[in-house]
């Protein structure tokens, strides 16, 4: 029992339940029970990988992808965030503009992909423009919803010491609507890897889905198993990224203090 | 009064009404308050007093009637006056002396810190808002107030929400900096032992009306002796009684319905 307990609270416990399916996984190949045509064992798959590593490949590939990504995440993200301060301080531009964004939201985006590809063709443009219509409304909402949810107490605080303007927005909505910022943040990274997924598959010359959708045609499955961890890498890369925004930029907010 | 008649602003209310919609809140208040004076105003809650307070503080327009301080009209939030509401209203993303430096005109973060020891506070001047207790809160929300040397110090109920220890603690603090500062001071509490420890003089609203204006003449510090128990006794006899009737004639026209 004590044991178990000691086992429970260790520092590694989130990896037992990974582990354990790696070494099932590893012994259900070798042993005969998965066909290497249907899924390579782990150990396939790394060395597919450490192959991808001496080479530099993989790098270029990752890199390529990053950069589709954080284009789009910034031109999405900062579209969506002006957009939802403008419609969270002005009534008139929330009523002009809202119901329209909010019909545009329920479209997936992804259904787009047609037009995207008859307008951009195959190349960068297509896949960054599915890249920002992803990340822009998650981004959007969570801006707006934050201006939203801000304590008029505090506006009104804000007026009588005569902050107003700028400084207002410094000082009283952007801190205030931060925390909701911040998980907007955290659902677009989650879109943008994912929407660019999908347009790297579809079409690509570089990046990482191109190199997944080349491999298959080579019936590397190893390769494709191995582009499949490493967009799961990136996605849990991103998303501590943003856990660590927000227990830097939230240290004041007792719910993100560091215990 | 000469004493105080430099620091403190004269707030003049002639004749001011205000009405939501149909119904009217506060008809037609008469108030002079000299300078440096500390003035309490009392009522249930509902009578039109943080009404009154706000159409002070230039947050709301009176529907009829004119306020001015130092007899220029109330237009908008004056830099010269501060209020302090009943929750602390501290930027919670701010630390302490952040916040206090908020109510300084220079933004000096010397002069922030100075009004927190003011208040007894200089020790928790980097802690955020979150970790300070409810009576802390509203000392660092009272330091901001006083940072920006106000003329005219506006008090929304800002004991309301505290202990009864810790609201004697922020009385005695706010007597002994009223003191110190000479501002007008305007008190809006439904506490009539409150007023009566802290005010020069004693305003009951009822019905968006002026139905008392008593002027508490005891030494300070304030002693809560004989004296004190009569203006307490009476001033809650007069809001007392007149409930009575209120609750009397409610039945009457529930009946008539």
């Amino acid at each position: 029992m004590n044991l178990f307990s000691k086992l429970i609270h260790n520092r590694f416990a989130p990896a037992y339940v990974p582990v354990l399916v790696i070494v099932v996984w590893q012994l259900l190949g070798q042993l005969g029970y998965i066909s290497t045509r249907t899924l390579p064992t782990p150990l396939k798959v790394a060395e597919a990988g450490v192959a991808l590593v001496k080479s530099g490949e993989i790098f270029h590939y990752i890199w390529d992808s990053t950069r589709r990504a954080l284009i789009g995440l910034g031109i999405g993200g900062g579209i969506g965030f002006l957009l939802g301060l403008l419609n969270g301080m002005s009534s008139t531009a929330n009523r002009l503009l809202d119901s329209t964004l909010q019909m545009v939201r329920n479209v997936p985006h992804l259904a787009l992909i047609p037009l995207v590809i008859i307008w951009f063709g195959i190349d960068e443009k297509a896949k960054i423009f599915l890249v920002v219509l992803g990340v822009f409304f998650p981004i959007y909402m969570n801006t707006l919803h934050g201006i939203r949810s801000i304590d008029p107490g505090l506006i009104e605080m804000a007026k009588v010491y005569g902050l107003r303007g700028f400084a207002l927005y410094r000082e009283v909505v952007l801190p205030g609507a931060l925390s909701s910022i911040l998980v907007g943040l955290r659902y677009a990274l989650g879109f943008m890897w994912l929407t660019l997924i999908v347009a790297e598959t579809i079409s690509a010359n570089s990046g990482i889905g191109y190199m997944a959708m080349n491999a298959r045609e080579f019936m590397r499955i190893d390769i494709v198993v191995f582009a499949i961890i490493i967009y799961a890498i990136l996605g849990k890369l991103s998303d501590s990224a943003a856990k660590w925004l927000e227990h830097t930029l939230l240290q004041w907010n007792p719910n993100y203090a560091k215990r | 009064m000469s004493r105080t008649f430099s620091k403190g602003a004269r707030l003049l209310v002639r004749g001011a009404s205000k009405r939501f919609g149909e119904k009217p809140v506060l008809q037609g208040i008469d108030l002079d308050i000299p300078a440096g004076q500390f003035v309490a105003i009392v009522g249930r809650s509902g009578c039109g007093k943080s009404t009154l307070l706000r159409l002070i503080a230039g947050l709301d327009s009176p529907s009829e009637g004119e306020l001015s301080v130092d007899g220029e009209g109330i237009k908008g939030i004056h830099p010269d006056t501060r209020m302090l509401f009943q929750d602390a209203r501290l930027l919670p993303w701010k630390k302490a002396v952040a916040n206090v430096q908020v109510g300084v005109k220079s933004r000096n973060k010397e002069l922030a810190l100075e009004a927190l020891a003011q208040v007894g506070l200089a020790d928790r001047a980097n802690e955020w808002p979150g970790v300070l207790s409810g009576g802390q809160r509203q000392r660092v929300a009272l330091a901001r107030a006083l940072a920006g040397s106000p003329r005219l110090l506006l008090l929304d109920e800002p004991l309301g929400a505290l202990d009864a220890l810790t609201r004697i603690d922020m009385q005695e603090l706010i007597e002994s900096l009223w003191e110190e500062q000479q501002f007008t001071a305007v008190l809006v509490t439904h506490d009539v032992s409150e007023a009566v420890a802290l005010a020069d003089r004693v305003i009951l609203i009822e019905r968006g009306r002026i139905a008392l204006d008593v002027k508490v003449t005891l030494d300070r510090p304030r002693e809560r002796d004989s004296g004190f128990a009569h203006f307490e006794k009476l001033i809650l006899d007069r809001i007392l009684e007149r409930s009575e009737n209120d609750y009397t004639r409610n039945k009457k026209l529930s009946y008539s319905i």
